[in-house]
């Protein structure tokens, strides 16, 4: 019933892309121009113009942005929305046979509260209950359509592992002094976590051995019988192959270090550690290890392994060579990653350049789509903000959202259809209300 | 970093020579109560404001803090935290918001108050020298505690800095957290949480799938309130044989602690969401002649002219806040205080929280990009909120002869990038490193 009312918005969604230019900006392009004033061109999706003395195409829909910013696209490395349901395949210590991907649903209200905050991309995620979770992909906010629709093509899919409080509760439920408690389920320690890690990447190992033999056997031209298929050893093959990446929650030094072994004794790279709320402590081993840190702004003291959390996180992490960024693992929060950036200038003194970085170019290396999208530049997909003041302000409002090329978000239209979606709302209400046969009676079933 | 550590040590001398009389020269003041003043001093003697002016000069001897560049504003409120009694969330033995019981107006959230709570040191190195610090968590009820609660107890005004909860205190009975019935609390938080359409629909006009649920929600309501009155009758009986003293007359502890409240002297502070429940508990505070302030609205809808005429102020909660329905406006909960604002009502805001307390101007400025003038913005986490509470005499404001509770900051406070050089707490320099500077400069420096 509630999706009659999102029909008005639906309506937003383009129907093919054309030339577009934005002149007279303050761009802020997160790219080797830095920012600047100037003019950026879009064709076909993509940025094929950027600069302060750019020609106009003949035919170009050309927008005025005088006193305006434009930035590229928000990209949320951590966040839950458009997911039809739960996202906790929480019975097994290791479910990398699940996969969101099955469970995407475009009509989340969720997506267009995203995108009217400026984010054009995101990291959706399985949940933490597991050591090993689901399968992860990256989304682009194409309100209006299908769940295909909605995938970001050519990145790189993910496997979400969780560490700390979350995995070792299914084991705890009681908060465990010893006695396992009913239907507890391994793991329910930090000890128990590395240990479930290491025995799937054990598995896999020999798994992806007896793939290697036969892909060998075959490859000399041989026909021998292929080992039997595992859905749960698949994804992990893929991450000891760098075809997947490992996008890790987690929260202290202790166990974001003991990942770092883990994933060196196999032989597989952790692409980000998520939250890590403890990555300053071990920004060192983190930055050696390559590995990004995708973490919160302010959070701190919700839960135990949280209280050591420092608002310099990003900032110590940037200085120390992690490729950082902020991350909202929230609906309300992805609406403003902008000014969570900006805490990164309050909180351990990042330029305006770096912090901005936090939420648009270094998102993007983190899941490795930063040749497409996370700056302004040429060649790069037209997915590009558009907000009335500086971004980083708290005053700032998103004026115009671009994806592709095609604009899915405009604040005039979005306030000026607000009569109307008002209009279609008490039309559906009154319709029921005349299908009440009478005060507190019943209808038919 | 060089320049953090020269601060921290600039800070600890500061309160090394610890007095609370100094001059302030040449800064930008801004009062919130009027207009700026650009480059004059401000004499702070004894801990309070003693003069603002372009031409004071210092006795000699006097400490001198150097504004220039520098603005000065009021520390800032937050009008509904649960700092001091709750550490961490999640672990309900570091919290003691929630207690049991339906009618607990006794209860003291002041001596509660741990003074050594990390959250303090945290909260105000943004620059709020005092808060409301609630009984209960939340805009609704407690966490934990089992069953209905109506009185959750007192709420308590306390300054950010004391080595005890009596040295913090401005007040330990600024209100008395009451928590009014409102129809279909489904979510537990008051009104209609992310009610569905259905659901909408059966409470609007009875019936429909929920066929039932209304009814028995309103026989619930009504339920509520006929024990919520019989309290209050109670509560005035009571206060009639105290005045009497008849012999035989025993003191009761709840009963005593509502005098206050039926005297006029303490509001009642009640979360209500919805329209009608802010209605319902505005009706009932005129019935009973006693002060109430409205927590945590999610609406306005009709109220204003009510609200207005019967002086009643309000508490905003964040605006940092996703709509509470699916069909609502992507900027709901930023708009809303705009709305509050038009309609005349006073308002002031609160974080509802511990955690995002320290966030506090950066809610009011998200309202401000959304139709809440600037200096209503400013007033709210000020002025507004030391009035509302009842102290609007020493605080909220920088004018001769209220406390010295001022924030020393390089531009506006409402906007992020700006930094707190100095912060003082009745004259008090107050010391702006906590715990998580401290292990920001600890492992900033690992090797």
């Amino acid at each position: 019933m509630k999706h009659a009312f999102l029909a008005g918005l639906i309506a937003l969604v383009p129907l093919s892309a054309e030339v577009t230019v934005i002149q007279n900006a303050t761009i802020m392009s997160e790219g080797a121009k830095g920012t600047f004033k100037g003019t950026i061109v879009v064709e076909n999706g993509k940025i094929t113009a950027v600069g302060d003395n750019v020609m106009v195409p003949a035919g170009a829909t050309v927008i005025d942005a005088a006193g305006q910013y434009v930035i590229p696209g928000i990209i949320d490395c951590h966040s839950h929305i458009a997911v039809d349901g739960g996202v906790n395949e929480g019975s097994v210590s290791v479910s990398s046979m699940v996969n969101i991907r099955d469970v995407i649903n475009p009509e989340d209200i969720a997506i267009y509260r995203a995108l009217a905050g400026g984010v054009t991309s995101a990291n959706i995620l399985h949940g933490s209950a597991n050591a090993i979770g689901g399968q992860t992909l990256v989304l682009k906010m194409r309100w209006g359509q299908d769940a295909e629709g909605m995938i970001f093509q050519g990145a790189t899919p993910g496997i979400k592992f969780a560490l700390g409080e979350n995995p070792k509760r299914a084991g705890n439920p009681q908060g465990g002094r010893g006695a396992a408690a009913t239907n507890a389920r391994y793991p329910a320690t930090r000890m128990g976590v590395e240990d479930v890690i290491r025995e799937a990447f054990n598995e896999a190992k020999q798994y992806k051995a007896e793939w290697d033999a036969y892909d060998a056997q075959v490859a000399k031209g041989e026909h021998p019988l292929p080992p039997r298929k595992d859905l749960k050893l698949e994804p992990l093959k893929e991450v000891l192959e760098g075809k997947r990446f490992v996008h890790a929650h987690c929260y202290r030094s202790d166990e974001i270090l003991m990942l770092i072994r883990v994933a060196d004794d196999y032989g597989f790279k952790i692409k980000t550690f998520q939250h890590v709320l403890e990555g300053y402590m071990v920004a060192k081993e983190i930055a050696a290890h390559g590995a990004g840190g995708s973490t919160f702004s302010d959070w701190w003291a919700y839960k135990m392994e949280a209280i050591d959390a420092i608002p310099y996180n990003a900032a110590v992490m940037t200085k120390k060579g992690v490729v950082s960024s902020l991350n909202s693992d929230d609906a309300e929060l992805m609406r403003r990653l902008n000014t969570e950036a900006a805490k990164a200038m309050k909180y351990g003194g990042l330029t305006r350049e770096e912090a901005l970085a936090l939420v648009t170019i270094n998102p993007a290396k983190q899941l490795g789509v930063d040749n497409k999208v996370g700056s302004i530049e040429v060649g790069k997909d037209a997915d590009i903000v558009i907000y009335d003041k500086d971004p980083l302000s708290n005053y700032a409002k998103v004026q115009k959202v671009w994806i592709d090329g095609n604009k899915y978000f405009d604040r005039d239209s979005d306030v000026s259809g607000r009569p109307l979606k008002e209009l279609e709302k008490k039309k559906l209400t009154d319709k029921e209300k005349a299908a009440m046969p009478a005060p507190n009676g019943r209808r038919p079933q | 970093m060089k320049k953090f550590g020269l601060f921290i040590a600039f800070a600890v001398a500061a309160c090394a020579a610890a007095n609370d009389t100094f001059l302030i020269r040449g800064v930008d003041v801004y009062p919130v109560t009027g207009p700026e003043v650009k480059g004059v001093s401000v004499l702070v003697q004894d801990g309070k404001i003693a003069d603002i002016g372009a031409k004071i000069v210092a006795p000699k001897g006097m400490k001198i803090v150097e504004g220039k560049g520098l603005r000065l504003y009021p520390g800032m409120i937050d009008s509904n935290t649960n700092l001091g009694l709750s550490e961490v969330g999640a672990e309900r033995v570091t919290v003691d918001t929630g207690e049991l019981g339906e009618f607990m107006p006794q209860l003291k959230a002041l001596s509660a108050v741990n003074p050594e709570s990390e959250h303090f040191g945290v909260v105000r190195a943004n620059g709020i020298t005092s808060v409301m610090t609630f009984p209960a968590a939340g805009g609704r009820g407690g966490r934990g505690g089992g069953g209905q609660q109506y009185i959750s107890g007192q709420a308590a005004l306390i300054h950010m800095d004391g080595w005890t909860w009596e040295d913090m205190e401005i007040k330990r009975d600024a209100a008395v957290h009451f928590l009014f019935p409102s129809i279909a609390s489904r979510a537990g938080r008051g009104g209609l949480a992310n009610v569905d359409f259905a659901d909408e629909i059966a409470l609007l006009f009875g019936g429909g799938s929920a066929a039932g649920t209304y009814t028995e929600a309103k026989r619930q309501y009504e339920t509520q309130v006929a024990k919520v009155t019989e309290f209050f009758d109670n509560c005035r009986q009571y206060q009639k044989e105290r005045t009497a003293n008849l012999p035989g007359f025993k003191r009761d502890l709840k009963y005593e602690a509502m005098i206050p409240v039926l005297e006029g002297k303490v509001p009642v502070a009640v979360p209500a969401a919805r329209e009608r429940a802010i209605h319902d508990a505005v009706a009932f505070a005129e019935k009973e002649h006693i002060k109430i302030v409205i927590l945590a609205p999610q609406e306005l809808g009709k109220e204003g002219p009510e609200l207005k005429a019967k002086n009643v102020p309000v508490i905003l909660g964040r605006t940092e806040a996703l709509p509470e329905n699916q069909d609502a406006p992507y900027d709901y909960a930023e708009s809303l205080p705009g709305e509050f604002y038009k309609a005349g009502v006073k308002i002031a805001f609160g974080t509802f929280d511990n955690e995002f307390s320290r966030n506090l101007p950066y809610n009011a400025a998200r309202a401000v990009a959304y139709g809440l003038p600037y200096d209503a913005a400013l007033k709210a986490i000020t002025i507004n909120a030391a009035e509302i509470w009842g102290e609007g005499d020493k605080m909220g404001s920088i004018e001769k002869g209220k406390w010295a509770d001022l924030m020393l900051v390089t531009g506006d406070p409402l906007e992020t990038p700006t930094q707190i050089k100095a912060l003082y707490i009745k004259g008090k320099e107050v010391d702006l490193s906590n715990k998580q500077t401290r292990l920001y400069q600890k492992y900033l420096n690992r090797p």
